[in-house]
């Protein structure tokens, strides 16, 4: 409870290099970024007047005509919703919907809207929800303030996970802060959430919201559609709503003076294993994947594989991985996923079955158990790749690994049996050689290293669903 | 006017009905959870599917109407 992980290092380094796509007019590439990270300071926490003096006041949103006779001052709403759309940005929790056709959707259903920001980062490797909400709480209530009023909401909930006290503590202290100085025309109701898994998947949320579990819903109906009290719900990941607080007051033009045109703006990454300096970065969209692994101060050891995505994500072979551009098609192109921008580097030395293994045991526990092809076979896939890994392809092999793949994916009302079944898939993708050796000779000297991928300590796992 | 099943796999439980009462489209995975071998219903079974659907002691398999291609 008390004990959390040391906060992830924070260096927001503007990305530069040759390798970046031809530069727009507007300037040098080192002089975009950092954006969401400029506001960080080593010294002190952002208090409300700090915020505001380094990114500017909250832009205000005009209220919806016709409520008295005056003529509404600011923003109007589907004007914002125009920019969001015109800015391309795409949500930053891993799916990479454009933002503000989700936004247009919600504003179009029936009945006054909710908006839910998720900050309740599932995935153990990711660091960058909880350094926005601990260190620039504002320009995420910024953004939810911003996302309610564009949208029509009447509620707006901050969802961050319920065992973690500091973050709630910073988050109550924030909200407090707003409320004297009146911000917030929709007040946000921090909530905490359950610890599991999958409980930061968007359904989850709404159905504990609703007085649920926190356990993903067979759709439709789909949170954009009924939501938070049967309301058309619009559910951002915290760092999307940090780029349209920063949208909105610096319009999209300048969301596109970085990254691609097919993929524009910054993004958070969270960046682990075998590196010098882990931690979270901003890099521009499409930055290459072996540049953000030198942005963290490059290998600590000799490299054999990137896990980019998270363990939703994939493997890619070092090499293969190095020029792929941090984008979804670009990832996706490379069999891969930019998830929610998760780049972990495996040293030569470590064993790629042991530890996709570990990290599928790990999903397997999270599971919900509600839907019957990820409770009995997320397990039976964790024992076909442990078996793999520490008993060679004795009685379990390659192929019971494949054909488990098959039997769940795509069987599960949410995407956690896909995300393990992909993350597997890779590990047959990315080391045909390593895997088949296994097979035939059994565990490699890698078995016995520390693991590489992080995991939640089993004490500070939520085992049991209230 | 096409016809879709699909599988509530919240609410299946495994009973295995689904797929004695429609062998030609749904089969049983090693857990006895269906797999719908093709999800779109061919117009001569779709009597079956509704059965099928009925029987189903969860009520977890649904039969989407879908008129023409789109949604």
């Amino acid at each position: 409870m008390t004990a959390t992980r040391p906060l992830a290092v924070t260096r927001p380094l503007a990305v530069t290099g040759p390798a970046l796509p031809a530069a727009r007019p507007g300037g040098s590439p080192g002089a975009r970024l950092p954006r969401l990270l400029s506001g960080i300071s080593a010294e002190r926490m952002a208090g409300l007047p700090g915020h505001e003096r380094h990114y500017g006041p909250l832009p205000e949103v005009a209220r919806s005509p016709g409520r008295s006779g005056n003529r509404p001052r600011g923003l109007r709403p589907e004007r914002l919703i125009d920019i969001v759309e015109a800015a391309g940005l795409t949500g930053r929790g891993g799916a990479g919907f454009p933002a503000g056709r989700k936004m247009r959707s919600v504003a179009a259903g029936a009945g006054r809207p909710a908006v839910v920001a998720n900050g309740a980062e599932g995935e153990p490797a990711s660091r960058k929800d909880r350094l926005l909400l601990t260190r620039l709480p504002h320009l995420v209530l910024d953004g939810i303030t911003l996302a309610a009023q564009a949208v029509g909401a009447d509620e707006a909930y901050l969802c961050v996970h319920g065992t973690d006290g500091a973050v709630l503590d910073r988050l109550d202290h924030a909200v407090a802060e707003r409320r004297a100085a009146g911000l917030d025309p929709v007040p946000v109701q921090v909530t905490g959430i359950p610890g599991r898994y999958v409980s930061s998947e968007q359904s989850s949320i709404v159905q504990y919201l609703n007085g649920g579990q926190g356990k993903p819903t067979f759709s439709p109906p789909r949170p954009h559609e009924r939501g938070v009290n049967g309301k058309p719900t619009l559910v951002h990941n915290v760092e999307t709503l940090a780029h349209l607080a920063l949208i909105a007051r610096r319009g999209d033009r300048w969301f596109r003076g970085a990254g691609l045109p097919s993929a524009p703006g910054s993004m958070l990454v969270t960046v682990g294993g075998a590196v010098t300096r882990p931690g979270v970065y901003e890099i521009e969209m499409g930055t290459p994947a072996g540049q953000v692994i030198m942005l963290a101060g490059g290998p600590a050891e000799r490299l054999q594989a990137l896990l980019i995505g998270g363990y939703f994500g994939a493997w890619l072979p070092a090499e293969a991985a190095w020029p792929v551009p941090m984008t979804h098609a670009g990832l996706k192109a490379a069999g891969g996923a930019l998830g929610a921008g998760i780049v972990i580097a495996l040293p030569a030395a470590a064993c790629p079955i042991a530890e996709t293994a570990r990290v599928v045991r790990y999903l397997a526990q999270e599971s919900a158990g509600q839907c019957g092809p990820c409770l009995f076979g997320l397990p039976a896939l964790a024992d076909a790749l442990a078996g793999l890994a520490y008993s060679g392809g004795r009685d379990r092999g390659i192929d019971d690994i494949a054909a488990l793949i098959q039997l769940v994916e795509g069987r599960g009302a949410c995407r956690h049996p896909d995300g393990a079944a992909q993350l597997a898939r890779s590990l047959l993708a990315a080391f045909p050689a390593d895997t088949h050796w296994h097979q035939r000779q059994g565990p490699c000297g890698g078995v016995g290293r520390a693991p590489v991928l992080p995991l939640p300590r089993d004490e500070e796992r939520h085992w049991d669903w209230e | 006017m096409t016809f879709t099943l699909r599988v509530n796999p919240i609410a299946c439980t495994g009973h295995g009905m689904c797929a004695e009462l429609l062998p030609e489209v749904i089969e049983l995975d090693r857990w006895g959870y269906p797999i719908l071998v093709s999800p779109a219903v061919p117009r001569p079974l779709l009597a079956h599917a509704r059965r099928a659907a009925q029987a189903c002691p969860t009520l977890a398999l649904l039969i989407e109407e879908k008129a023409g291609k789109r949604r």
